[in-house]
């Protein structure tokens, strides 16, 4: 398995607070990869260091071999990295369907995704693609959430907690849609609060406390006891 | 019949207004920035519409169509160059920027043009008229009209029908957000701003055929172009069409009443508007 992203070392601060503490990750091509950890632990500013939205202070990004971390968020986003932000974050003034394309802004040329496979994989959003996205359920807004991501044919998208605020049967139908990413060749980066849905999408799973990776490996490796004190922090000695 | 005609002069100076009013309304709606340069930037077209048409020997519709593209330069470096650098969460660095801005163009074209009071040779059709009935009709007033009608239609293209609107909305909903789509706020910016020259640049022509211009008279077309804004709600461009339409009615109006009168009517038409709809007439759903 060849590295497509690799993380190193990577720190980051707000102001004089240091939220990220050294963290190394790798994730290889077409691999879904699982961060969880309690509130706080560093899982968002870790995806916002990886989209250029927050400061990265120390460490290196690299996608495909170059450097990404010195890039602006517009340009991380053309070298292929998309991602669905914390609260879904819709633009509220444009239609579902303006919502899409605005995803694929900065595409050049074609790829697998376009707003007709992005309405195959969610049939709900082809019939109300003309109405407002502030008139959507929660789970839909999520669905043009993803969508527009894909829409700019990533070869990494970053999901940061996809299943927040939403009802169980909506997470798994969002869920489901996994798959058929995958095949198009994305990897994968999903971050969660919600272990049981982590374990079941992932190849490997990363646990973060306080702004460090404290525990990884593959979800049948690992044990619940392991993962439980993982992600509440508890040692024993 | 007298009241029909004041209606319909009050309409065509709304117009005008609306010129004033657009480009304004633009900046603001997407980087809620509010220019107060804009009524000098209009002078500074009109002079350099007058400069061109002088050195070339040109029709000022002629020389217009060649400052349009240099105003829209200039929009685009004074953009990037300066009020990108201000533009932030707090809304007071770009207004005192934008305040010393108009103290400096007021006192550069001062120094280049004199405070001699000047005019756009428009030619014939300046006081051309035709009659409906018993109401007689300008047509430069009708042209600037129109003109007004064609920008706020033009506009409203760019800004919902073009993935370049669609970018100045979404970068005017979140721009943090807007990056993640790969979109660069302040590039969308320096767009908004040379758009919004190319406009004052337009209200420069009518404005200078219409009356006469001197370096000192861009403050008070902005107080009329924020009116006009207010009225019509932050960010509404057919609002804006409507709130130039207000004040030039109701300037004329008041002229009609007293010829002392024309200016404080629209200033209350504005205070009236406000104090029943605080948010304008057509306000956007999402601020």
């Amino acid at each position: 398995m060849s590295a497509l992203l690799e993380i190193s070392e990577l720190t980051a601060h707000y102001g004089d607070f240091q939220a990220l503490f050294g963290v190394d990750l790798v994730l290889g091509q077409g691999q879904t990869l699982a961060i969880i950890g309690a509130n706080g632990a560093g899982k968002t500013t870790l995806m916002r260091a990886i989209t250029g939205i927050a400061q990265v202070t120390a460490g290196t990004v690299t996608l495909d071999g170059k450097r990404i971390d010195p890039l602006t968020a517009p340009d991380i986003l053309r070298a292929g990295i998309s991602m669905v932000p914390e609260g879904r974050k819709l633009f509220p003034s444009l239609s579902v369907e303006e919502n899409l394309m605005i995803g694929a802004h900065a595409r050049k040329g074609s790829g697998f995704w376009n707003l007709a496979r992005v309405c195959e994989l969610f049939p709900v959003l082809a019939e109300r693609r003309h109405q407002p996205s502030t008139s959507l359920s929660g789970g839909q807004q999520q669905m043009v959430s993803i969508g527009r991501a894909l829409m700019s044919n990533p070869s990494v998208l970053l999901c940061d907690e996809l299943s927040l605020g939403l009802a169980p049967v909506i997470i798994r139908e969002i869920y489901a849609a996994f798959p058929t990413i995958r095949e198009s060749g994305t990897a994968i980066i999903v971050v969660e609060q919600d272990i049981g849905q982590a374990l079941q999408v992932a190849d490997t799973v990363h646990c973060m406390m306080e702004g460090r990776i404290t525990l990884s490996g593959r979800p049948g490796d690992l044990s619940r006891e392991a993962i439980h004190d993982a992600y509440f922090g508890i040692t024993h000695s | 019949m007298i009241w029909l005609d004041t209606l319909l002069q009050g309409l065509l100076l709304g117009g005008l207004y609306a010129l004033f009013a657009a480009g304004l309304s633009l900046v603001f709606g997407i980087m809620r920035l509010v220019n107060l340069a804009h009524g000098d930037l209009i002078v500074l077209g009109a002079y350099v519409i007058l400069g061109i048409g002088t050195a070339f020997g040109l029709n000022p519709f002629v020389a217009a169509l060649i400052a349009l593209p240099l105003m829209f330069l200039l929009g685009w470096v004074l953009q990037t160059v300066l009020l990108n650098r201000v533009l932030g969460d707090d809304i007071l660095p770009p207004l005192l920027v934008t305040f010393g801005l108009s103290v400096v163009i007021q006192n550069a074209l001062l120094e280049g043009f004199s405070a001699d009071s000047r005019k756009l040779p428009v030619g014939p059709i300046e006081a051309e008229s035709f009659s409906i009935g018993s109401v007689s009709i300008g047509v430069m007033p009708l042209v600037t009209f129109g003109s007004a009608i064609l920008v706020i239609l033009c506009l409203n293209w760019i800004f919902y029908r073009t993935a370049l609107g669609r970018a100045f909305r979404a970068t005017s909903d979140d721009a943090v957000t807007a990056q993640l789509m790969g979109i660069r706020p302040k590039r969308v910016f320096a767009l908004a701003t040379g758009i919004a020259l190319v406009v004052a640049t337009i209200a420069a022509l009518y404005l200078g055929a219409r009356a006469n211009f001197d370096p000192s008279i861009g403050p008070a077309r902005l107080l009329y172009a924020f009116e006009a804004v207010i009225i019509g709600g932050l960010g509404s461009l057919w609002g804006t069409l409507i709130g130039g339409l207000v004040i030039g009615v109701a300037q004329a109006f008041g002229a009609a009443l007293n010829p002392e009168w024309q200016i404080l009517a629209g200033h209350i038409a504005f205070v009236l508007i406000l104090l029943v709809r605080p948010r304008g007439l057509f306000p956007r759903a999402y601020d």
